[in-house]
């Protein structure tokens, strides 16, 4: 049974993306939660529901914006934890726990400014089973899959550098992306090696930002000055914190479980999805995303995106906003992968695409250890 | 690649009994007595079946490179570039690690050659697992 009880009312981004120096990453989650409550004409005594995912806690959060909740939400899963604040706080409203959750985002992951570091700890799983051989941070660990997918398929370097290329021009788009400047294969293959096949421009922004959106019924909803944007299908699921211990390294099963799940939910077939969001933290991901949720069959996402399906006039326009290679990656890329989901379900996307009825945004939280899919449409129910 | 800096395992009372295999020599997996699955990382359950019945094996040493990168990027301990790798145990699982003994190179790091296990010790209490190529064609038989 589809969700589309459940609307987003209120959405917004932080005033500045990129590098902003005069926000500590608590004030950024405050600068987006005061513009999707301004977005929508809401009062912080208006809000019954909180979410968000670490660094901060819920409570964190409604001390600082002056909430009191009837309902809190600190699911952190890594970059997809707001796609299952989504869908958590779709259960609620529906249940009644509460009538206006806010989800708030926000990170400096740039300038860091009360934003600690997260240490392995020696005595984790991670801690014994992987960082004693050299892993450092997600570029050489998210990538330590794909030359086994590459074998499998006969996928190349050329293709995957292709992913980063379209994306690019989707950012070139977007004068809110941080990089616009078209760029080439060429340009892309001979970007600095990081973790080979990886090179820079195959791997995702580092930048501060944030994010909010604000859910309510979709009954209240038509009461508010937004165009509402419904809740259609909702997924979520989990692997495992080692990438090394993935059961299929051509296939994340967390994908293949959200995906599936909120598709089934939906109630509605891939040739009905108009526009498509697939967190990009690197160029192997949207590739990944395409297969798992079945949008084609395995080992053919490669060629479809360096033939330009997903590409600006393409078929199944994907990552519109420029993704986390091009418009901004603080770290926790998922709620922008949401708000440019929104924007297009609202018609004010800065690429938008004409006439899209249903979006599906698709996160993933570490390095393929969690997911979280939503599907949202703006026809009433 | 025993170069002092490198981030090590802090053993739990559950994994105690791999860190004291590695230190002697061996490469220490575990079996459900139940459905006979075999499995890692280490725990006192089966992940299958969650039996607790279960008993310690000891892995041939063998297997296959599944997949890595060379990283590039400076890590306290490494000298880059160097290859985080993933392994296929003969008796089925992987396990992460780094290939020893072979040039750190695309062409040299050869997707699904054979590897055996060779073990350095970092510190009078641990010592990890690293893999080379096999001296003989006899991985995964």
């Amino acid at each position: 049974m589809p969700h589309n009880t459940v609307a987003v009312v209120g959405a917004a981004e932080t005033t500045e993306l990129g590098v902003i120096p005069n926000l500590s990453q608590l004030g950024l989650h405050a600068d987006a939660a005061i513009n999707a409550m301004a977005d929508c004409g809401l009062k912080p005594k208006d809000i019954d529901g909180i979410a968000c995912a670490a660094n901060e806690t819920p409570v964190n959060l409604a001390h600082y914006l002056g909430i009191t909740p009837t309902w809190i939400d600190g699911t952190s899963v890594g970059g997809c934890s707001f796609m299952i604040h989504v869908r958590h706080a779709a259960a609620a409203i529906e249940s009644g726990l509460a009538k206006t959750i806010l989800i708030t985002h926000g990170e400096s992951g740039k300038s860091r400014i009360g934003n600690p570091a997260r240490a392995v700890h020696p005595q984790s799983l991670n801690g014994q089973f992987e960082q004693p051989f050299g892993p450092m941070g997600p570029p050489s660990m998210f990538t330590i899959p794909v030359l086994r997918y590459m074998k499998t398929y006969g996928v190349t370097e050329e293709q995957i550098a292709q992913v980063a290329v379209v994306q690019r021009e989707w950012a070139a788009k977007n004068p809110r992306a941080t990089f616009r400047t078209p760029i080439t294969t060429a340009d892309v293959l001979s970007s600095r090696m990081i973790a080979y096949p990886f090179r820079l421009l195959m791997c995702c922004l580092v930048t501060d930002g944030g994010g909010a959106l604000i859910l309510t019924s979709a009954e209240r909803a038509k009461d508010f000055p937004t165009k509402p944007v419904y809740i259609l299908g909702t997924g979520e699921s989990a692997e495992t914190p080692l990438v090394s211990q993935m059961e299929d390294f051509t296939s994340s099963r967390a994908f293949r479980v959200a995906g599936p799940t909120a598709f089934k939910e939906a109630g509605i077939a891939h040739k009905d999805v108009d526009h498509l969001m697939i967190y990009d933290a690197f160029a192997h991901l949207p590739i990944y995303g395409l297969e798992d949720l079945g949008f084609l069959p395995k080992g053919e996402a490669a060629a479809y995106i360096a033939g330009r399906n997903t590409a600006p006039g393409g078929p199944l326009p994907l990552n519109t906003n420029g993704g986390g290679l091009s418009y901004m990656h603080s770290g926790m890329y998922g709620m922008y992968a949401l708000q440019e989901s929104v924007r297009q379900m609202r018609g004010t996307a800065a690429a938008q695409i004409p006439d899209a009825k249903i979006s599906v945004c698709h996160g993933v939280g570490g390095m393929f250890a969690a997911s979280g899919t939503i599907i949202f449409s703006n026809q009433a129910p | 690649m025993a170069t002092p800096g490198r981030a090590l395992p802090q053993p739990t009372p559950e994994t105690q009994f791999f860190w004291d295999g590695t230190k002697a020599n061996q490469l220490l997996l575990q079996r459900c007595d139940e459905c006979s699955k075999v499995y890692f990382p280490p725990r006192p359950f089966c992940p299958v079946c969650a039996s607790r019945n279960v008993s310690v094996t000891k892995a041939s040493g063998k297997g296959v490179l599944y997949s890595y990168v060379i990283h590039h990027r400076p890590v306290p301990g490494f000298t880059p570039p160097y290859a985080i790798a993933v392994v296929e145990l003969a008796e089925g699982p992987r396990m992460m690690t780094n290939i020893v003994e072979c040039e750190q190179t695309p062409q040299a790091l050869v997707l699904d050659m054979p590897v055996e296990v060779v073990f350095e010790p970092q510190t009078d209490t641990i010592t990890l697992p690293f893999f080379r190529p096999a001296s003989t064609q006899s991985a995964k038989g």
